[in-house]
């Protein structure tokens, strides 16, 4: 909805408050979509992320979602498609080129941009859209490669630990691990406690 | 001062030299024919290859359909010219703009200009699909990569890398007003080597977006050539306004116009004293002609604004 799409962008702030907060969360199920299954969650997720954004943003589903770096003006909604900032065609009063009636989406997004805690991302250069990702959820690939770095970081403080204590590993292998910790193990259900 | 930019190409055209030996530059926009035949484009450059630097050949612009700025350039080519091939995002997707920039670079072409292009609903075929698989910013970054790292977007690898100066426009005139500058430094963050902006007739709002890009740095970061062309009489200035996008004309030169007894002579002073006032604003490397339908009359008004006076003119 057009109206619901101007009040976004200008509370962008709270809006990104509230997917700071959504993402962390997120984030934290990891575990738990893990062993479900990234692709059933996504199964029930993307209805939901379809039908909050679309009212909020006028989402088109694009699976690539850059609302942090946008204002939370969808970049989706420019008839162009633009990523990195308005056309040259932008008509007085910050109208569309092409939908004379409609704002242009470039000069809400930077309006929205100032207002948000992190607006200066507007200025980080994006790449094209991968079409073949439309339809997905962006939320669920944002969080899912977000838990996957956490972990990949985990994981090379460990062997790092391993490597530098090479004698220990060599006659105590157990002060020293190496092996990845199999996900019902003890040190990983209290990881996904906390 | 002369931007400090670092190319991986060994050789440069002529707009290149030009604007690293920090001598002021023109180009100039060349209008596309209707036709088949090669003569039409050598006949259209000969007036703009007196004075310029590099010939710009339009990709289709306002949407309407004429001979491809690939043709046009490499013909240019040719016959001695150095062409900036104009490449918007309107018509293509990135599998062939890729493609046509390594044939563009084959045939000798070194300057490509990134553009995001006008809408097709402006031109005379309305029904055609829009493409915009890239917008002109990642355009830049990707024509950049292919130089620079020899590689496509998608990773493979280019044996030999097309050598090219990497442009980008800007329209400092119309809105957001605020944010132009931002977007300029987008573009050059990107990889553009040099900046061609859209018609300047509002001095004022170009001083003003000239004096913050000085503040952030860029016009030492790429070089900046300010568009300028005459306007003919008012009723022309009129239609342009309204008719073509992202024109900003003020009211009180339309009024100018309007009262002149001959609109065509006083629209060529006023380019005239546009260019003098340009190539006085600190951050300005050249000027970009675009005199559409009166590019017969673009050596006289750049010979008359003197802009040349303390160069020589390397090819006639």
């Amino acid at each position: 909805m057009y109206r619901l799409r101007l009040f976004a962008s200008r509370h962008s702030r709270s809006f990104e408050r509230i997917y700071t907060l959504l993402e962390g969360a997120m984030v934290a199920m990891d575990p738990v979509f893990r062993r479900v299954g990234y692709r059933r969650v996504e199964a029930v997720l993307t209805p939901i992320e379809r039908l909050v954004k679309s009212l909020l943003f006028d989402c088109r589903m694009c699976g690539q979602c850059v609302l942090s770096s946008t204002g939370m003006s969808c970049p989706m909604n420019c008839p162009k498609g633009l990523r990195n900032g308005p056309c040259g065609g932008v008509r007085p009063g910050g109208f569309c080129e092409v939908k004379p009636q409609m704002r242009c989406v470039w000069v809400e997004a930077w309006s929205g941009a100032t207002r948000m805690r992190h607006g200066e991302q507007i200025s980080i250069v994006l790449p094209p859209v991968d079409h073949s990702l439309k339809g997905s959820s962006a939320w669920l690939r944002a969080a899912r490669e977000k838990a996957e770095v956490r972990r990949a970081a985990k994981e090379a403080q460990r062997t790092t630990l391993a490597r530098a204590f090479d004698d220990a590993r060599e006659h105590e292998p157990s002060s020293a691990p190496l092996a990845p910790e199999p996900e019902t193990s003890v040190e990983a259900s209290r990881e996904r406690r906390t | 001062m002369t931007p400090e930019i670092t190319s991986s190409a060994p050789t440069r055209g002529r707009l290149e030299a030009v604007l690293r030996s920090g001598r002021f530059a023109i180009t100039a926009e060349l209008n596309p024919p209707d036709s088949a035949n090669p003569d039409d484009v050598f006949e259209a450059a000969r007036p703009l290859g007196e004075v310029a630097d590099a010939i710009n050949a339009t990709d289709a612009s306002g949407a309407n359909c004429h001979m491809s700025s690939l043709g046009i350039s490499a013909l240019l080519v040719r016959a001695g010219y150095g062409p900036v091939l104009q490449i918007s995002c309107r018509d293509r997707n990135r599998i062939a703009v890729q493609g046509d920039v390594l044939g563009a670079a084959a045939l000798g072409v070194r300057n490509v200009l990134c553009l995001t292009g006008d809408d097709v609903s402006a031109g005379d075929q309305p029904g055609a699909k829009p493409v915009f698989d890239f917008d002109s910013v990642s355009l830049v970054r990707t024509l950049r990569t292919m130089r620079d790292e020899g590689m496509f977007l998608s990773g493979r690898k280019i044996s030999d890398p097309p050598k090219l100066f990497i442009g980008a426009a800007e329209n400092p005139c119309v809105e957001p007003l605020e944010w132009r500058p931002e977007r300029l430094k987008k573009k050059i963050e990107a990889g553009a080597d040099f900046i061609q902006t859209n018609l300047i007739f509002d001095m004022d709002r170009f001083r003003t977006f000239m004096a913050r890009v000085r503040e952030m740095g860029l016009h030492e970061r790429a070089f900046i050539l300010a568009g300028i062309g005459p306007l003919t009489s008012a009723r022309v200035a009129r239609w342009m306004r309204s008719r073509v996008p992202g024109i900003h004309i003020p009211d009180a030169l339309v009024e100018r116009l309007d009262a002149a007894s001959d609109p065509a002579a006083l629209g060529q002073r006023l380019c005239i004293e546009a260019i003098q006032e340009v190539r006085e604003i600190e951050g300005v490397s050249g000027v970009h002609i675009m005199a559409y339908r009166r590019e017969h009359l673009v050596s006289e008004i750049i010979l008359q604004s003197g802009v040349l006076d303390r160069r020589r003119i390397l090819k006639g």
